[in-house]
């Protein structure tokens, strides 16, 4: 008999008492009424305590935001779904688009390359208020996982509609199947002594930029 | 339930690999109680980890509706099982993955190692798994002449060592940072010799040891906190952001996921990522969670793999009162909570899996006769502050006192004589079943006080009740018993105690000094 057959057989034959399949009672919150300032605000506390840095911004102050976060860096990634307009005054501050490099299909930038990078730029699917959380999906404006990991700075647009207050409204709006990472501050461990550092393989400096309108 | 099993029914078969005491509890727990170190260290952790805990989870209006949701979702996840797997399978199938399985921990090793030959590599890397910790992995690996690199600070801490963890959330929880400084600066190739005991410090090293590794590695081995049968989907849970440079940047990627871990539906996540990380690390959300569904073609590893184990899982679902067990998303709260695992620490355990959740889990997954492991349901004192915190509320009590039970069904049934138990049993009934007797008994006490000695402890008691005095030492017995002195003291015509106001308990407890 192979493993699989053999697998499952032993199952079947340990639930031979057919045990009752319970109902699930789902009486935690699954909805909320937060509005768009009350929840700028508690994500924004959330992330700070996670020791993220956060700016608020209106949609047409982020070129300059950009341009402000990125002053002093050297090269940086973005991926190919993000607006070009977005660095608009990042590209003017130094002539030309010469720091960033592009991660698009059929011109992938491989880790060596992502290795040497100061930051990368990405956008986000959704967010989590009460947690201090921020979904990735890979969308376009998002790009392939690797590249939000490897940098060790990680500039993070959020919009203001996409932030949720708790986890349930959120994971209604994301699709199972693609690659996610959700990332609740910058990486940290509290391995030594229970003690929480900032910084570990994940990048060590993380900045939201939450986009109002 | 399309599973009704209509075959055979076949016996439990049991798990092996890392899931064994070493020695008995009580002769564990003796040494590791003398290691002050430790219990400074444990004592630290786990009070700051608890009070972590509650604060963010008395934060939560919903906490009690999460853990019920969580308990019912788990529940039917077992009585479920074959056709999830079924479903998880096909899905994740379907997406480009491959499923293996194994019955058990040797069969999961050489899956993996022939997984990993294919690829033509001798090295991998690995994101904390405890599955791969109970099957011993590491160790075959090596045998196999492939180098297994632990990425985890924690797990890395106990790697470099020649360890074990002693906790399954943060497994070098016994060690404190100026061991952990000696530690790097002992095993650490290229560390900077200046390093101090700063855990930023030492956060750092652990990264530039690492990034090397994780940049050319080929294939990472890891485990899964979830997997949702309805889309095929694997989730890990971590801080560090290895998990994510494992899962992302080999092209091969192996996960060991014992068949317990299934969910049935996304909507089921939202659960249990609320119940996961506060109870865990005491945090809102963890930094990391990455989620995979089989291959993603151009986006993460491209040749995608799960190891389905079983090694007694099978087993320990057959056990009715016992199954819940595997409701555990291994959070180590109970852990945390638990007097007996804050004094001895993970290691007395013996096993992967140590604390409360341990003590049922492994003599489920090894079975009960399983000679090393019929001292772990003993390890607890069934005060259910583990129930209590449990975000699953996993009945870690009830269970612990059905396995005494079995242990003491399985001995009896192995020996035809009776036991130093039931001889005593029998000298308790004839004792207790009159006054004339029990004054018989009593009779003997000043023997006991011979017996303990001018320090008036007794250190060792003969036969079973040894059992007893290898963890305390017991206080002699008193020259008279409660009865003796009740009689003497209200024989008339007596002192005046004989007043009948009185109340003997008002006496210092028990008769004075020596006879
Ligand atoms: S038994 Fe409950 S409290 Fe203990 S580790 Fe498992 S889930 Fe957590």
């Amino acid at each position: 008999m192979n493993a699989r057959t053999e697998i499952l057989d032993r199952i079947r034959s340990a639930l031979r008492d057919a045990p009752a399949v319970p109902e699930v009672p789902r009486d935690y919150r699954r909805s909320s009424e937060l509005g768009e300032d009350a929840l700028i605000e508690l994500l924004t506390d959330r992330l700070l305590d996670y020791k993220a840095n956060v700016f608020v911004e209106d949609a047409a102050a982020v070129p300059q935001r950009l341009a402000a976060l990125l002053e002093g860096t050297g090269r940086y990634a973005v991926p190919h779904g993000l607006a070009e307009a977005l660095f608009a005054e990042a590209d003017a501050h130094d002539g030309g688009s010469g720091r960033r490099v592009t991660d698009a299909p059929g011109h992938r930038l491989s880790v060596e390359e992502l290795d040497g990078v100061d930051a990368v730029v990405t956008g986000s699917a959704v967010a989590v208020a009460e947690t201090g959380t921020i979904v990735l999906d890979a969308s376009p404006d998002q790009g392939r996982r690797v590249i939000s990991l490897v940098p060790d700075r990680h500039i993070c647009l959020v919009r203001a509609g996409d932030i949720t207050t708790i986890l349930p409204e959120a994971l209604r709006r994301l699709d199972a199947t693609r690659p996610q990472t959700w990332i609740s501050g910058p990486s940290a461990t509290s391995d030594i002594e229970l003690e929480r550092v900032e910084g570990v393989h994940g990048p060590r400096t993380l900045d939201v930029v939450i986009v109002r309108g | 339930m399309s599973g009704t099993f209509l075959g055979m029914p076949s016996l439990p078969v049991f798990g092996i690999g890392n899931l064994h005491e070493h020695e008995p509890f009580p002769k564990a727990a003796h040494r590791e109680l003398g290691n002050t170190q430790l219990r400074a260290n444990l004592g630290h952790a786990t009070r700051t980890i608890r009070d972590k805990r509650l604060a963010v989870v008395s934060e939560l209006p919903d906490w009690e509706e999460l853990r019920d949701a969580g308990r019912a979702v788990k529940e039917s996840v077992m009585a479920r099982l074959p056709e999830l797997l079924e479903q998880f399978e096909a899905n994740f199938t379907a997406r480009g993955g491959t499923i293996h399985w194994a019955r058990d921990a040797g069969e999961a090793n050489r899956i993996v190692a022939s997984l990993i030959r294919e690829q033509g590599a001798d090295e991998v890397v690995k994101v904390k798994s405890m599955a791969t910790q109970e099957i011993g992995l590491n160790e075959y690996l090596e045998e196999q002449g492939i180098a297994a690199f632990e990425t985890d600070l924690a797990e890395l801490i106990v790697q470099l060592d020649h360890d074990k963890p002693s906790h399954i959330l943060v497994p070098a929880i016994h060690k404190n940072r100026t061991q952990v400084r000696d530690i790097f600066l002992r095993e650490m190739e290229g560390v900077d010799p200046e390093l101090t005991n700063e855990p930023a410090r030492l956060a750092a090293a652990a990264r530039a040891h690492l990034r090397r590794k994780f940049l050319s590695a080929k294939v990472a081995v890891s485990g899964a906190n979830f997997a949702l049968a309805d889309s095929g989907t694997l989730a890990v849970v971590e801080s560090e952001g290895n998990g994510r440079m494992c899962l992302t940047l080999p092209e091969t990627l192996i996960t060991v996921m014992g068949v317990e871990k299934l969910l049935p539906a996304w909507e089921d996540l939202e659960v249990f990522m609320q119940l996961l990380p506060r109870s865990s690390t005491g945090e809102r959300m963890n930094p990391y969670t990455s989620l995979w569904t089989g291959v993603t073609p151009d986006d993460g590893p491209q040749n995608v793999h799960l190891v389905l184990l079983d090694n007694g899982r099978s087993a320990a679902l057959a056990d009715e009162m016992g199954r819940s067990a595997l409701h555990c998303i291994r959070c180590s709260a109970c852990m945390n909570v638990c007097p007996v695992y804050e004094r001895t620490g993970g290691h007395a355990y013996g096993s992967t899996y140590p604390g409360p959740i341990g003590a049922i889990l492994s003599p489920l997954l090894t079975g009960i006769t399983a000679e090393e492991n019929n001292s772990l349901p003993y390890a607890s004192s069934l005060c259910g502050a583990c129930y209590d915190a449990c975000p699953v509320k996993i009945n870690i009590p009830d269970i612990l006192v059905h396995l005494r039970g079995e242990d003491v069904d399985s001995k009896r049934g192995k020996k035809k004589l009776p036991s130093q138990m039931d001889l005593g049993m029998k000298a308790a009934s004839w004792a207790l079943y009159s006054g004339k007797n029990l004054g018989l008994v009593e009779k003997a006490l000043p023997l006991g006080r011979i017996a303990a000695g001018p320090d008036k402890k007794i250190t060792k008691l003969p036969g079973i009740a040894a059992g007893w005095t290898q963890s305390r030492d017991i206080p002699a017995p008193p020259g008279q018993s409660f009865r003796q002195w009740w009689n003497k003291e209200h024989q008339a015509p007596a002192g005046p105690a004989a007043a009948g106001t009185d109340v003997p308990g008002a006496e210092p407890a028990g008769p004075k000094e020596n006879p």
